[in-house]
């Protein structure tokens, strides 16, 4: 299985790691004509076998990145620096070979867009077939009855399976999508803004359908979205970033009704109960644009932005602080220890 | 509410295309009564697909009815390039900016003076100019300093921004109503709040009247007065928000209403989410009897054959509900003199429900 010279136990300087996926102090900067884009500044978040990890933020927070280079699909010419050990292997050192398989047995990734993601010419059994052909190297006649079960247990009518993506609604080319990252029976599921753009029906079809397939094959999810309603419904922790940071991290649901940060506490507040008078005829959102990641405030990055903001934060960037038991935020009002490794 | 006059209605409207794929036709808009009074906020919510954006241009004078009326002010309007001139000035559509409703080859100022110019001076009202009347408008959509944005692309915007530009460039018309499509579907929730707190902003200061068409329950919570909910061409539900969000009672409002990620939080000992199956239907084959029959969860419980209205649900049409101001719902399931029956548990049988098709008024 793993490469010569790549096996956790080759780097006695590294801690062994219970967890599924771990990243340590992972840093991603693009290479841009206006300069160098810090996109990613230093995060440390991990995820245990079976559990459902939530990231949420505003767009350009850095979500997509951080989910992209788990898989190390960014551009060419992007810096990486940090380490993503995913069942104890460093994807970001690992060889091309070793990547590939990883790539879908070890982990796979659901995108927002199913549309650009699907090749638009080749019906949808033939794409689902092709990583299990690639990887699992078994017969066309195998690959094609793996197809069949995948689309049962995604919801589509086998009838579909001839279809081209272009023949299908939005939902049912996210379960496509859905299937494909399914075939090679990963261990972890990173889906990035699976239900963005789709009606609210159908997007509670696909949570579902997510949440049970991952519940009934033990896979480990990484969900990103903006939609922190979404996220805390569907996950059991839930991470917080903000321009490149992860600022709040805990038990879903006490992140999204209590959160210790300024920012998960304003991005909580603009989702509305129905049924609660403090919303009603109120719209909460929060004032001003994420900064931009070339030209970062000082001190904490939320300052500008933050209500709850003191002199200090001008000076002092908040590393993030347990905040109560399973719990940490990133905030000079968070006065406890930091998290250091052990969180 | 009964001696004021609608700022825009649909008076039993219907649309209907050429089905795209294959024979028939798309019935988008299957008779409609809908009123949007004086400084009124009504929202328009359905699944993708049920006709919210046919109804909107249609109410806007994009696409003319196959049957009814839209009445601006009480009077039809006329679908001369006059009439309609006159019209649109008064009525603004606000569509979200990634359909692409901003050039990006037109500065902030071009996009807000663009519909001034179209309407010549009269438009500019006190103004004594142009430039001071785009800068109001921009001021207006939040904005400020106007003068700052006049010369940027949307692609120097933020989302937010780029909507309030779109906003501005329906204001600066004034209107007395906005018809707004999916205004904040796809902005971050931190920006959807800052736009829907302006055009609730608008309503308060200025007595803007608005029609939102969203599939997001949330927003009619956050700003609407009344709500309208829409399936399949058809209103089945309409009411003051409060009610219809906190007691809906038709099983489609019911089920819009139990799969919001944040009902979910609060469910403990609650019935759990309703999650329809399928998508959007298809308006080319409008099923007989009640629209939503097919998917409906209480005809696929058995809870309809219990309360002795499956045959009426399969079979018998539903009256059109009225586009005023009081709560009403058409669902053989719902029964005015019994009441509304608990939905979600196993019903006793009514003596007498689903006698006659009702509609519902409170
Ligand atoms: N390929 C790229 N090249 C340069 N900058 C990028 C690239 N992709 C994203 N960025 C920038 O990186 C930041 C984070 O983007 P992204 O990870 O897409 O955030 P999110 O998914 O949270 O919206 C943004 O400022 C974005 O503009
Ligand atoms: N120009 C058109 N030609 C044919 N069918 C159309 C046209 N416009 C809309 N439809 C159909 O009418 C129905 C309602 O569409 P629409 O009004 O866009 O719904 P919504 O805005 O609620 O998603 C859909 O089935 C759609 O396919
Ligand atoms: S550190 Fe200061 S600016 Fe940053 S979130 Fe906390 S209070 Fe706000
Ligand atoms: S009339 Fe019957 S099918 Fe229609 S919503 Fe009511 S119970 Fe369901
Ligand atoms: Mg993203
Ligand atoms: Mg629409």
């Amino acid at each position: 299985m793993t490469q010569p010279g790549r096996a956790p136990e080759a780097r006695p300087d590294k801690a062994p790691t219970a967890q599924l996926l771990d990243i340590r102090n992972l840093t991603v900067t693009y290479r841009t004509g206006g300069g160098p884009l810090p996109a990613v500044r230093g995060v440390d978040l991990s995820l245990a076998a079976g559990q459902k990890l939530g990231l949420a933020g505003e767009s350009g927070c850095g979500k997509s990145t951080l989910a992209a280079s788990v898989l190390r699909l960014l551009p060419p010419g992007t810096t990486t620096t940090g380490e993503i050990l995913l069942g104890g292997e460093d994807v970001l050192t690992m060889g091309w070979s070793r990547l590939r398989a990883v790539r879908w047995a070890g982990a796979s990734i659901v995108f927002q867009g199913a549309m650009h993601s699907l090749n638009p010419v080749r019906r949808i059994a033939h794409q689902i077939a092709e990583p299990i052909l690639l990887h699992d190297k078994v017969s066309e006649t195998l690959a094609h009855e793996r197809v069949a079960v995948l689309l049962e247990q995604v919801g589509l009518a086998a009838a579909r399976a001839s279809a081209y993506p272009h023949e299908l609604s939005g939902g049912q080319r996210q379960r496509v999508m859905i299937a494909m990252a399914l075939a090679c029976s990963p261990n972890l599921i990173v889906a990035d803004e699976p239900t963005t753009a789709l009606d609210v029906m159908v997007q509670a079809q696909i949570l579902r359908l997510i949440g049970d397939l991952v519940a009934a094959q033990g896979i480990s999810l990484l969900m990103i979205s903006h939609d922190l309603a979404v996220l805390a419904q569907t996950c059991d922790r839930l991470a917080v970033m903000y321009a490149g940071r992860i600022v709040e991290d805990g038990p879903a649901h006490q992140v999204f009704t209590d959160g210790r940060h300024p920012y998960t506490r304003a991005l909580a507040a603009a989702f509305p109960r129905i049924g609660d008078p403090s919303s009603r005829r109120a719209p909460h959102g929060l004032p001003g644009d994420p900064p931009d990641p070339t030209a970062l405030p000082t001190g904490c990055a939320f300052r500008p932005r933050c209500p709850l903001a003191i002199e200090t934060c001008a000076h002092v960037d908040p590393a993030l602080s347990v905040a109560g038991p399973g719990r940490a935020a990133a905030c000079v009002h968070v006065t406890s220890v930091p998290t250091g490794g052990e969180r | 509410m009964t001696e004021r006059v609608p700022v825009l209605s649909a008076h039993d409207l219907r649309v209907s295309f050429p089905a795209r794929h294959g024979h028939g036709v798309a019935h988008a808009v299957d008779r409609v009564n809908l009123d949007v009074y004086p400084g009124e906020i009504v929202a328009l919510v359905g699944e993708s697909g049920c006709g919210k954006t046919t109804l909107a241009r249609t109410l806007l004078g994009l696409e003319k009815p196959g049957g009814g009326q839209v009445l601006h002010h009480g009077q039809p309007v006329r679908y001369t390039s006059r009439g309609l001139k006159a019209y649109r000035r008064d009525v603004q559509l606000v569509l979200q900016d990634p359909s692409g409703s901003l050039n990006p080859r037109h500065t902030v100022y071009e996009a807000v003076a663009e519909g001034l110019r179209i309407h010549g001076h009269t438009a500019l009202g006190d103004f004594p100019d142009e430039q001071a009347k785009v800068a109001d408008a921009l001021a207006r959509a939040g904005l400020r300093p106007a003068e700052r944005f006049f010369l940027r692309y949307p692609h120097e915007l933020s989302g937010g921004q780029r909507q309030r530009v779109v906003i501005a460039g329906a204001l600066v018309l004034d209107p007395a109503i906005l018809v707004a499509d999916e205004p904040v579907a796809s902005l971050d929730a931190s920006v959807r709040g800052e736009i829907l707190k302006l055009l609730l902003g608008l309503r308060d200061e200025r007595g803007l009247s608005a029609l939102v068409v969203t599939h997001d329950l949330g927003l009619a919570w956050n700003i609407a007065d009344r709500v309208a909910v829409m399936y399949l061409g058809r209103i089945v539900e309409t009411g003051p928000v409060e009610k219809i969000l906190t007691a809906p009672e038709h099983p489609y409002t019911r089920a819009l209403l139990s799969v919001l990620p944040e009902s979910g939080l609060s469910e403990a000992g609650g019935a759990g989410p309703t999650i329809l199956t399928g998508e959007a239907p298809d308006p080319t084959r409008i099923p007989t009897g009640c629209r939503f029959h097919p998917r409906c969860p209480v005809v696929a419980s058995g809870r309809a054959a219990a309360l002795d209205i499956e045959a009426a649900c399969r079979g018998r049409d539903l009256p059109v509900l009225d586009g005023g101001g009081e709560a009403q719902v058409a669902c053989h399931a719902v029964g005015s003199d019994a009441g509304a029956p608990d939905l979600r548990t196993t019903p006793t049988p009514r003596p007498g429900a689903g006698a006659a098709p009702r509609r519902r008024r409170r």
